[in-house]
């Protein structure tokens, strides 16, 4: 059964498939006879002796934070440097600075800039959209949460691109660093966000500082990768044309990669921005100030209605920040369409009325206090919280039937059985079950890079929870391939559905991860299987995709044939279309584990349990740090487990 | 076909100092190619046992060729032959492995990056075939480029540029972006960007390869026009012999990249060096490219020897009507010499069967 996902891919093949089918029932029978035996089984408040290591590496690091050099003149300077650029930029919009009792811009000068740099950046509709979201912001009780959640997104996404872009632009020139940095990006991206956030704190301490870090190691990769994209997908053709018109290098660069690459740049630093946004409401978790960490306090407290109102204001600037971003990459394309003199003089005059205007908003809101603090009187941010909460009750009261059923049946029927199989059988036999399976799927060194892995999750000593963690990923990751295949093959087939389908799913992504929480948490109450719905709706989107391109990509000339020989959709769908997608199906699975896997300390605030809590106590239990910390490591063990095996299989079916 | 006169060019005088002298150019891909071209062994190999052994690619294998001022040099050959690769050697575009490219004399593979960069900017140009052009930039800018990385003032780029812009044909497309133009008007621009700096030399990579048939026509035609007009020494790739006849006063075929035979188009036809030349231009019409030299024969003593006059280049079709209009066999003469007859089954032969050769 833990194979469900990975021997999906080799089911062709009758003889492989059976001797998993054969280890598979060897697995059953022993578990029956062995349940209960060398389970490794751990309380919630035990620690091993690794835990406790950590525990003492982390109070020596805090004791000579002051007196080692290495922290004095590199991780102190460091994280010094990020506080002061984030304090700055907080001092600007979000937090009393400079012995004032308010920021020094107020919300009039910060929703006239928003719109105004949303004008330039974009257009009017993008500005008119900045200016009534922001106004939104206020109006929900949450301007300074807010404010504070922006200010440490664009301080990250400042950073990140100040390194991003020129090291992009160095990957797109030479292919021996792209060669070099691509498995480090790789790295960065797969790796679960959370992972990151508890060594980084024994380093740069709990606050903004690790929040930041944490972000634009997180946000980073996309910027580096489009760049380089961009600049690689220059047509060789423009690039020679330069150099024989006699260009230096330089010249080359600047006149023509940057800007033919400029509208995929651009499109980087929209990824990045989105994905900063949703790992600074992450980072609320290692105190980051703002929306995040009123959405944690809501959910630890089961407040639907507050975490409600805090998810939407976070959705709300999600929307902000993707649309004003896109405008800006379409206009890219679209200025140079217009041939309308009039339209230039149009912007032109806008521009300069708008700069005006808005150095008045900001004046106003420096000098009055009612430009400065948003009016308290004119509040519906309660009144969203308050009707949320009446509405959960209600669902929880009335329709508790319908979702209890539905979560009584899948935690019944799929999640306990396996977990109970997982975490019941001694460690020895699910690892050697594991093992015999890379062997079969992937070969001999996939059942090495296995057995390492199984031997650290041993050694983390968390062996159990990683067993019930995995028992939940393998189901989520199950549930993700079902809608991926059943939508992509829709979404491949019919080019009506992709288009209404497809907005839908890009929108979901561009989401913070925590915003999905909310509403399951309402419909689901704290529980397992909250955390799989919240994991199967964030990382299905991603599978859809990546099974709809598949789909699509299958040459329509072999589709045509297999309809000329008489094929019923069915036919064509499981013996032309899915066979031939057969690399995207593996690619799907593979990156649904991914993201069910980065979803799981997120899961472990609203009752998954197992290494999802396990991170979350550690961050917030000193006693419990080691122990976050090394559930942190085993979740990255489990994803290069599961992602090693995906790969090697898929690498194995792709040559036979 | 076009009309065409195959004598235009310098063709069969005797020439003046190349502009272009390409000796013994090796252009080698793959580890330590740097080997091959020095080694009688590895020389002699063919691509793909040289691929075996070594792991290389000899793109380009001892080209050798001269062009002369106000030429058009055709490089023919097709898909892998190495032609593009070696009009990228003439400017290290590619950098060659070995050989010489003498531009007036000096070493281009001599120079250093700026004395190279001054040679791009002042006496070479190239059309690309996938006309290579800034998307971001409107035609007149995309035209003044050249200029621009040269440092030439604003207002006197944009004139140049206009100026180049009647040139081409282009008027009242110079504010357009090139995505909104069609496939001849882009390679238009193409070539109004390589003539804008003026450069002694253009060279062509198959630009026309990706264009329509009767758009192709137009712009050779248009290339034809300009050389008249401006009269440029041109090196043009192509892997279409029609082309290559239509506009080269002179054709090099290249095959496996090494140079099969190097003549004006009615030598290719009237006397291909192998097999392989032979079969390409099987499908020529022989009477459109043959000359009166190519059919003439000497004079037997039953000859009427009373007939009309015409030069040794005359092409057969032009003469076929004077031909069979005279009583007697048309005397070759050149120079007041008689260099042979042609008669009425002679031409026939040309215009009505190509089995002359067979």
């Amino acid at each position: 059964m833990a194979a469900v996902a990975l021997s999906k891919v080799d089911l062709r093949r009758p003889g492989r498939g059976a001797v998993v089918a054969l280890v598979l029932a060897l697995w059953l029978v022993l578990w029956a006879l062995l349940k209960g035996l060398h389970t490794l089984a751990l309380g919630p408040a035990q620690l091993t002796p690794l835990h406790q290591a950590v525990n003492d590496l982390n109070d020596s690091i805090g004791a000579s934070r002051n007196t080692n050099p290495l922290f004095l003149y590199f991780f102190n300077e460091i994280r010094l440097v990020i506080d002061e650029f984030v304090t700055f930029i907080q001092s600007l919009i979000a937090q009393p600075a400079f012995g004032r009792p308010l920021p020094l811009i107020g919300w009039l000068g910060v929703v006239a800039l928003a719109a105004f740099v949303s004008y330039a950046a974009g257009g009017f509709r993008v500005a008119l959209l900045a200016a009534a979201g922001f106004t939104f912001l206020g109006l929900q009780g949450l301007w300074e949460e807010s404010m504070d959640t922006l200010a440490l997104t664009l301080a990250a996404v400042v950073i990140a691109l100040l390194f991003g872009i020129p090291i992009g632009i160095w990957a797109g020139l030479s292919d021996r660093f792209n060669r070099v940095i691509t498995p480090v990006l790789d790295f960065m991206q797969t790796m679960p966000t959370f992972v990151y956030l508890a060594p980084l704190t024994l380093f740069f301490l709990i606050g903004p500082a690790s929040a930041t870090i944490a972000t634009l190691v997180y946000a980073a990769p996309p910027a580096i990768r489009l760049t380089a994209y961009g600049i690689r997908n220059v047509p060789g053709d423009t690039v020679e044309a330069s150099a024989s018109l006699g260009a230096t290098d330089g010249q080359t660069l600047r006149k023509v990669l940057l800007p033919t690459a400029k509208r995929t740049i651009i499109v980087g630093i929209n990824q990045t921005m989105m994905a900063a946004l949703s790992m600074v409401t992450i980072a609320a978790l290692i105190d980051a100030p703002g929306l995040g960490k009123t959405v944690i306090k809501a959910l630890q407290t089961l407040d639907v209605g507050t975490a409600f109102n805090a998810g939407l204001a976070i959705v709300v600037l999600a929307i902000v920040l993707d649309r004003v971003t896109t405008a800006a990459g379409d206009r890219v394309d679209r200025a140079r369409l217009t041939r309308r003199p009039w339209a230039a003089r149009a912007r032109q005059g806008g521009l300069i009325g708008g700069g005006v205007l808005t150095l008045v908003a900001v004046w106003l809101s420096y000098t009055y206090v009612w430009a400065a603090e948003f009016p308290p009187d004119v509040e519906v941010g309660s009144s969203i919280a308050k009707g949320v909460t009446t509405a959960t009750d209600w669902v929880q009261s009335n329709l508790s039937g319908i979702t209890n059923g539905v979560k009584d049946v899948v935690t019944l029927v799929l999640v306990d059985p396996l977990q109970s199989l997982l975490t019941g059988s001694p460690w020895w036999l699910v690892a050697a079950v594991v093992v015999a399976l890379s062997v079969v799927l992937g070969g001999i060194r996939a059942a090495i890079g296995s057995a390492v892995c199984l031997g650290l999750l041993v050694a983390t000593g968390l062996w159990q929870d990683s067993m019930a963690t995995l028992a939940s990923t393998l189901v989520a990751t199950a549930v993700v391939m079902v809608i991926g295949v059943a939508v992509g093959v829709w979404m491949g087939r019919s080019p009506g559905a992709d288009r209404v389908i497809r907005p839908v799913l890009d929108a979901a992504q561009t989401m913070p991860a925590f915003v999905y929480l909310v509403p399951f948490l309402a419909l689901f109450a704290a529980s397992r299987f909250t955390a799989i719905v919240a994991a199967v709706v964030f990382a299905a989107p991603v599978a859809v995709k990546i099974v709809a391109d598949g789909v699509r990509a299958v040459s329509p000339t072999t589709v045509e044939a297999a309809t000329a020989s008489g094929s019923s959709t069915w036919q064509t769908i499981t013996k032309v279309q899915l066979p031939m997608a057969r690399q995207a199906l593996v690619l799907a699975t593979n990156q649904g584990l991914v993201y069910v896997l980065s979803m799981v300390v997120v899961g472990g605030l609203v009752g998954a349990g197992a290494l999802g809590y396990d991170v979350v106590a550690g961050f917030s239990q000193g006693q419990l740090y080691g122990k976050g910390l090394a559930a942190g490591l085993a979740i990255v063990v489990l994803g290069v487990l599961l992602d090693r095996l995906t790969r090697a299989a898929a690498a194995r079916s792709g040559r036979s | 076909m076009a009309a065409q006169d195959v004598e235009v060019g310098p063709v069969g005088a005797e020439r003046p100092d190349p502009v272009i002298s390409v000796r013994d150019v090796w252009k080698v891909f793959g580890p330590k190619a740097e080997g091959v071209p020095g080694s009688p062994e590895l020389c002699a190999l063919s691509r793909r046992e040289l691929m075996e052994r070594t792991g290389c690619t000899a793109a380009v294998r001892e080209v050798g060729f001269d062009v002369a001022p106000g030429e058009v040099f055709v490089v023919m050959g097709l898909s892998g032959s190495g032609k593009s690769t070696l009009v990228r050697c003439l400017t290290r575009l590619v950098e060659p492995t070995a050989g010489q490219v003498l531009f007036e004399g000096e070493d281009i593979l001599a120079a250093d990056a700026k004395r190279l960069r001054e040679l791009r900017r002042n006496k070479f140009s190239m059309v690309f075939q996938h006309f290579g052009l800034l998307p971001h930039r409107r035609v007149l800018d995309n035209i003044s480029y050249g200029l621009e990385i040269r440092g030439v003032p604003r207002a006197e780029r944009s004139r140049r540029a206009m100026e180049v812009v009647e040139l081409v044909g282009l008027s009242g497309y110079e504010k357009s972006y090139p995505d909104q133009l069609s496939g001849g008007m882009q390679q238009r621009v193409g070539l109004a960007r390589a003539l804008a700096g003026d450069p002694d030399v253009l060279l062509f990579d198959e630009p026309f390869s990706a264009l329509d048939p009767l758009i192709r026509r137009d712009m050779q035609n248009e290339v034809i026009r300009l050389h008249r007009e401006v009269g440029k020494t041109m090196l043009f790739i192509t892997h279409d012999l029609a082309e290559a006849l239509k506009l080269g006063d002179r054709i090099l075929i290249m095959r496996d990249g090494k140079v099969v035979q190097v003549g004006t188009g009615d030598e290719l036809v009237g006397a291909p060096v192998d097999d392989y030349v032979r079969d390409f231009v099987r499908d020529v019409p022989r009477a459109n490219v043959l000359t009166l030299k190519w059919i003439m024969r000497d004079p037997r003593p039953d000859d009427v020897l009373d007939g009309p006059e015409l030069g040794p280049d005359v092409v057969v079709r032009d003469a076929t009507r004077a031909v069979l209009a005279a009583a007697a066999p048309v005397k070759v003469v050149e120079n007041g010499e008689l260099l042979g007859i042609v008669g009425d089954e002679e031409i026939l032969a040309v215009v009505a069967g190509q089995e002359a050769d067979a």
